[in-house]
């Protein structure tokens, strides 16, 4: 995602660990979940397919489903949430600041967030990556036979960082054209200033809509960068961190085992031992996280399993119709796994 | 011989010097050179207004429920209609919106009724409005007693959190403002040094860093688990910069009354409160009127700067919905529709103050 305000986010995060170490260390969030009946969830303030309210003021995005998942573990109810948008400056000062419990807001692991702030990822949502669009008139198909283009880039982003270094590894040439804001760029790029737009590729998609002619531009298969974006939590509360991870994982299980919000009253009878495992049927792994015996089956019916979340988000049923591509099951082709429920 | 003493009618006007031709001729096409620039002028406004009225009303799509409805040769208003709820009213439950309205409604109702010079009870209709109507605002808006049902303060949004701001910011700065302008004209040493202090203090940092401060650092200076509402720290941070603000406005006021005003009125055994608020303010106050509205305006458009604190002003509402993902590419529309809202407030107030200049109108005026 874009790093404009880096160096402030890591300012105000460094002195917000110092001021705040205190309150970072605060245990029992599912005691204060509960006692105030909602999942507090801090989401982007607008990111296409990520969380934007919609129509009808309602919170919708992938990062928005996490925040569902996570309310029906815990209270069996997926709309038991209050959504806090969030700009990239506050987001860790919010979590860390016990204004979040769970930091829902696209957000980057990296090795910087996960160790000096004092807070934990709890898994990737979406592995996002710098990827490259062109118009399909140029006869292009991979980044390879870019050389020399000319390239439309956001500013103050590392974006354009990831461009250079990308292009001096291969020994190839460019010519960057920046523009200030993500309207520009698109426009820059429809009136033909550059042959090439990189940004991420939940980005790009979401600027490919806005072409007068978005069936004439495609997105390379190359990704030239790592951004897995997920959840996060505060550290020194494992038993809420482990309830945000497993909610996440449910849902990847679910999509292996075949489990969906439209089937899984009838995957209740199942004679499959993982499916009845992981629905509570002849276990109860809810109470080593506190929940009740069918967590795992209030999030799939009422917010469904990961293919279902990606595809009415980000995927061929939204109007952004990012490829699954990495985003994938392990068994698929991608790289989401997630750890078995034994 | 008989006097006829009945008066010749008076007679039109020669028809070239009346009438739109007469207007015309004298006023775009007295000579050659004025004729000629005349039809340039015509000429460059018809280049400049076509394709904005081609785009903005001729090939606009007005009617639909979504993007699809949009033929993307002309501005697509159909995403406004489709959100001009949440605009209005930001997230706040559609059941609940006639809070929201018969708040509305009773603000303007006080508004105009102060605003129109023939209404009686002047007096207790202000009391009521300052006094009064917060309060009303306040049980009506947030809920929580009379069987309402509690809308927090994340839920409000577009013009209503734009008003509110505003309003709240106003009403609440002025009077603050106007003490702490007499406390820095005053003789004692610690009021005065403590207002001086203040006023420079806020007058010295940007509200973008008070919001700031406020949304992002305070919270760290509470205790764990005791939390001020966003909204709350916003209302503060807004209230003490633009009190610093009116001070100042005031401050200038002041210094124009004569020193003889205040020692005529001391003569007359009147304290200091009398002196200043019978005698040295009303003066002051109608001589400021540029001055507060401007500060007034200003404020209002700022008010968009609590964006940055993830509240959802009507900007911020209008940004939010660009980047649904069904709705996407029309910033356009989004921000045209924003401009022009703030435009017909702004303008309101702007004309207001004229308006109130010139009834209050003492002589002073040069």
């Amino acid at each position: 995602m874009s790093y404009k305000n880096n160096k402030l986010v890591m300012l105000t995060s460094v002195a917000a660990l110092v001021l705040g170490a205190s309150a970072t260390t605060q245990a029992a969030t599912l005691d204060d979940t509960r006692e105030r009946g909602v999942v507090q969830c801090g989401v982007s303030d607008g990111l296409p397919g990520f969380s934007a309210p919609d129509d009808q003021g309602e919170w919708q995005g992938i990062d928005v489903e996490v925040c569902r998942a996570v309310a029906a573990a815990v209270f069996g109810d997926a709309e038991a949430v209050r959504y806090v948008p969030l700009n990239a400056v506050e987001r860790f000062t919010a979590l860390q600041s016990g204004e979040v419990d769970v930091l829902s807001r696209n957000t980057t692991w990296t090795t910087t967030r996960d160790t000096t702030l004092g807070l934990n990822f709890a898994g990737v949502t979406f592995y996002d990556g710098q990827g490259f669009m062109v118009s399909k008139d140029l006869g292009v198909s991979s980044v390879e036979e870019l050389d020399g283009a000319a390239i439309c880039i956001q500013a103050g982003t590392t974006t354009e960082l990831n461009v250079a270094d990308y292009f001096r590894a291969h020994d190839m040439q460019f010519d960057p054209i920046v523009f200030d804001t993500s309207e520009q760029t698109v426009g820059g790029f429809e009136a033909g200033r550059c042959d090439v737009l990189t940004s991420d590729t939940s980005q790009l998609a979401a600027l490919r809509i806005q072409l007068s002619d978005p069936d004439n531009a495609m997105i390379l298969p190359e990704v030239i960068s790592k951004e897995p974006l997920g959840p996060v939590v505060r550290q020194g509360d494992d038993q809420w961190f482990n309830i945000v991870k497993w909610s996440l994982f449910a849902m990847l299980n679910a999509e292996e085992l075949g489990i969906s919000s439209d089937n899984v009253d009838e995957m209740l009878n199942s004679e499959n031992p993982n499916v009845a495992r992981l629905l509570g049927q002849d276990s109860n792994f809810g109470e080593g996280m506190g929940l009740s015996a069918d967590w795992a089956y209030n999030i799939i019916s009422q917010v469904g399993n990961y293919a279902e979340i990606y595809d009415r988000n980000v995927g061929m049923d939204s109007p952004l119709q990012i490829e699954r591509g990495i985003n994938e099951l392990w068994n698929n082709g991608g790289i989401q796994y997630a750890p078995p429920v034994r | 011989m008989i006097h006829n003493r009945t008066m010749i009618e008076a007679r039109p006007a020669p028809s070239g010097t009346i009438g739109p031709i007469a207007w015309l001729r004298a006023n775009l096409f007295s000579g050659p050179i004025n004729s000629i620039f005349t039809l340039l002028g015509l000429y460059l406004l018809y280049v400049l207004l076509m394709p904005t009225i081609q785009w903005a009303l001729i090939n606009a799509d007005w009617i639909g429920t979504s993007r699809e409805d949009c033929s993307r040769t002309g501005a697509c208003w159909v995403f406004i209609n489709a959100r001009i709820g949440q605009f209005i009213y930001g997230l706040y439950p559609g059941s609940e919106i006639w809070r929201v309205n018969l708040t509305f409604v009773t603000f303007a109702a006080l508004i105009a009724w102060l605003a129109i010079p023939r209404l009686p009870f002047k007096h207790w209709v202000a009391a009521v409005a300052l006094l009064g109507f917060p309060l009303f605002a306040y049980f009506l808006l947030y809920g929580g007693h009379f069987g309402l049902d509690v809308v927090e303060t994340h839920r409000w949004g577009g013009l209503m959190l734009t008003l509110v701001l505003a309003v709240v910011g106003m009403v609440a700065a002025l009077p603050i403002g106007v003490l702490l302008a007499l406390g820095r004209r005053s003789h004692m040493p610690i009021v005065k040094s403590f207002c001086v202090v203040f006023i420079e203090f806020w007058r010295g940092v940007p509200l973008i860093t008070v919001l700031f401060m406020a949304s992002v650092m305070l919270p760290l200076f509470m205790p764990t688990g005791v939390s001020v509402d966003r909204l709350v720290r916003a209302l503060i941070g807004i209230t003490l910069f633009q009190s610093a603000y009116m001070a100042e406005v005031v401050r200038g006021g002041l210094q124009a009354i004569p020193r003889g005003q205040e020692e005529a009125a001391a003569a007359l055994g009147m304290n200091y409160w009398k002196r200043m608020g019978l005698i040295v303010l009303p003066q002051a106050l109608k001589m400021m009127i540029p001055g507060i509205v401007n500060t007034f305006i200003s404020l209002f458009k700022d008010t968009t700067l609590v964006m940055i604190i993830g509240l959802f002003d009507l900007l911020g509402i209008v940004q939010a919905a660009l980047s649904d993902s069904r709705w996407l590419g029309f910033s356009l529309e989004g921000y045209i529709f924003a401009g022009l809202m703030f435009w017909i407030f702004c303008f309101s107030m702007s004309r207001y103050s004229q308006y109130l200049e010139r009834k209050l109108h003492t002589g002073h005026k040069r």
